[in-house]
């Protein structure tokens, strides 16, 4: 390194090792170094063979009305069916779609606030399925044992444990604070049934 | 069929699910016979991604057999071994006639933004992912290619997206001989843009995480110099002194939307959701990059807003150069460098993990246990 840095002066240091000695130490070292070597360069290249024989795709059937983005001038000949719109979440996120465009925060925003109310759609209609939902399994939080939690997060330089206690309190709480309601709501029906008797 | 289903924040299971049909002239069904979790997957695992609906199954990123072709389907036929990019592409398109495959417009009805990912939320389409025994692949003359007869599987389904993504990061940097390249993340990812930094002539690589048992597989996998950004008080200012004060020529953001190092913008981020992504990595990659040099960014990112210093990046003339990867431009070249031993990609897989056990393979991934770097799904029906 030169005695003023590099910056304030013209030239650039030569990097630490030569072409050579990084060939010799680096497996393929500078075989791209042409960039038309580099199967990327430029990003916008026409003409690359794609196999589609067709000007417009064939249109896949709408067998229910598919929500679109306002900023497309129609539905795309291809979509996926996984998971159609239902209950509450389904019909926020049908209003996020027709009413904003992508542009707008509130078409994201309420499309996050749909999957919050998705979750709990689907939690507590699991309560009433022979298979509840299960936060210990589901979480895969018995791993904490076979994938040794504590020694891959205890004495090592890790800026993620700072957080991560948030995570069972992002999972858990709400459970607990549905709980606690239950807990309340049962006492409530109790004391009313009490005083009419 | 059995897939892995999604069940809100933090909760996955498996479930039993109908096999997907053909449902347009072009699709094809293929049965998976290796998957993996990705980085990104985590995203959605973490409800970051907006329109992410309970039932959906996720994965991009696996290969298979061709268990059904559609009518229109010239080039696949039942039983081909097959690799599936993770864009869902029509080949014909404004933008895949450019080649841009990733921002193909004529597959994904929920966005504009954004092109279609298979097992990526509905605001990348909304398909079905390949973390399950079945999968629908749309445009299957486009897509899928057939694996060669000497690429093991474990490389294969690396194909079909890590190791591409790391390599047109690497591209996206406009590397010229002699560069010094600093790489965000030592994720698979990163350690493939790491690695390939050098094939493109960098003349010193980089390599900047938190987790010391990466930083070591990207001295041992990458042959990069490594720093713990936890081990200083100021990463930009290490990275200055490093570079003589000038800052690196590129700078590679292979972290994306979960970036730790700002307790603040990570909770906002990852915990409330109220930016579409922790730009921290983003940031330090415009700070530590020198004037005039190149900022490529294939970490993922959500549509919402994020607290980015876009100001430096206008005041030091960079370039910003992003966008997720058009898997089967990369192929040609990576299959000729994995055949010449310059890239062995499977040497990042850290854990294979059946599909019945998926829950706690997320959880390992997530929390980062057992030193994880890169989880397969492997199927134990096939």
């Amino acid at each position: 390194m030169s005695e003023t840095p590099t910056p304030y002066v013209a030239g650039k240091p030569l990097p630490p090792e030569s072409a050579a000695a990084l060939m010799a130490r680096i497996p393929g070292w500078g075989v791209d170094l042409d960039p038309k070597d580099r199967p990327s360069f430029p990003q916008e290249r026409p003409g690359i063979p794609t196999g589609a024989r067709w000007d417009f795709p064939e249109r896949q059937p709408e067998e229910w009305i598919r929500e679109r983005s306002i900023e497309h001038a129609f539905l795309t000949p291809v979509f996926g069916t996984s998971t159609p719109l239902k209950g509450t979440s389904g019909a926020i996120r049908k209003y996020a779609y027709r009413k904003y465009s992508e542009a707008r925060a509130a078409h994201w925003l309420l499309l996050i606030a749909a999957d919050r109310v998705d979750a709990w759609e689907h939690h507590l209609r699991s309560l009433a399925t022979l298979r509840p939902d299960n936060p210990v399994t589901e979480t895969g939080v018995m791993s904490e044992f076979s994938g040794n939690g504590l020694r891959s997060r205890f004495g090592q330089k890790r800026a993620d444990v700072s957080h991560q206690w948030i995570d069972p309190l992002l999972v858990g709480g709400p459970w607990v604070l549905a709980g606690l309601g239950a807990v309340a709501a049962v006492r409530g029906l109790r004391r009313r049934a009490r005083g009419r008797g | 069929m059995r897939a892995m289903v999604y069940r809100g924040p933090y909760k996955i299971r498996v479930e039993e699910k109908d096999i997907p049909k053909i449902e347009h002239p072009n699709d094809a069904i293929v049965r998976v016979t290796t998957g993996a979790i990705c980085g990104s997957d985590l995203h959605l695992y973490h409800g970051m991604m907006p329109d992410t609906r309970v039932g959906t199954t996720f994965g991009h990123e696996f290969v298979g057999v061709v268990h059904q072709v559609g009518p229109s389907v010239q080039d696949l036929i039942p039983g081909d071994r097959v690799m599936v990019p993770f864009n869902v592409y029509c080949g014909s398109c404004y933008f895949c006639s450019r080649g841009l495959f990733s921002n193909c417009h004529n597959v994904n009805p929920n966005a504009t933004a954004v092109g279609a990912i298979y097992g990526y939320s509905h605001t990348c389409g909304g398909y079905d992912g390949g973390q399950a025994e079945f999968v629908r692949v749309p445009f299957a003359d486009v897509g899928p290619a057939r694996i060669p007869d000497w690429l093991d599987e474990e490389d294969a389904v690396l194909l079909t997206d890590a190791l591409p993504t790391g390599y047109f990061g690497a591209q996206l940097g406009d590397i010229v001989e002699g560069d010094t390249v600093v790489v965000f993340g030592a994720g698979p990812v990163g350690l493939f843009a790491a690695k390939s930094a050098w094939l493109m002539g960098a003349g010193r690589v980089i390599v900047i995480d938190h987790l010391e048992y990466r930083l070591e597989k990207a001295r041992s996998f990458a042959h990069a110099e490594t720093y713990n950004f936890v081990e200083y008080d100021d990463i930009v200012v290490h990275l200055k002194k490093a570079t003589d004060y000038l800052g690196a020529d590129v700078v590679i953001d292979a972290v994306g939307a979960e970036a730790d190092g700002n307790f603040l913008q990570h909770v906002t981020a990852a915990k409330l959701k109220l930016q579409g992504g922790s730009p921290v990595a983003l940031n330090w990659a415009i700070d530590s990059v020198r004037k005039g040099g190149t900022v490529s960014v294939v970490g993922a990112y959500g549509p919402i807003f994020s607290a980015v210093k876009f100001g430096d990046a206008v005041n030091k003339g960079l370039t910003l150069r992003m966008n997720q990867c058009p898997v089967k431009r990369q192929w040609p070249r990576l299959l000729e460098h994995i055949r010449n031993g310059y890239l062995k990609p499977s040497d990042v897989v850290t854990h294979r993990i059946p599909l019945e056990h998926i829950a706690e393979g997320y959880h390992i991934f997530s929390a980062k246990l057992d030193d994880c770097i890169k989880p397969l799904i492997v199927s134990t029906t096939a």
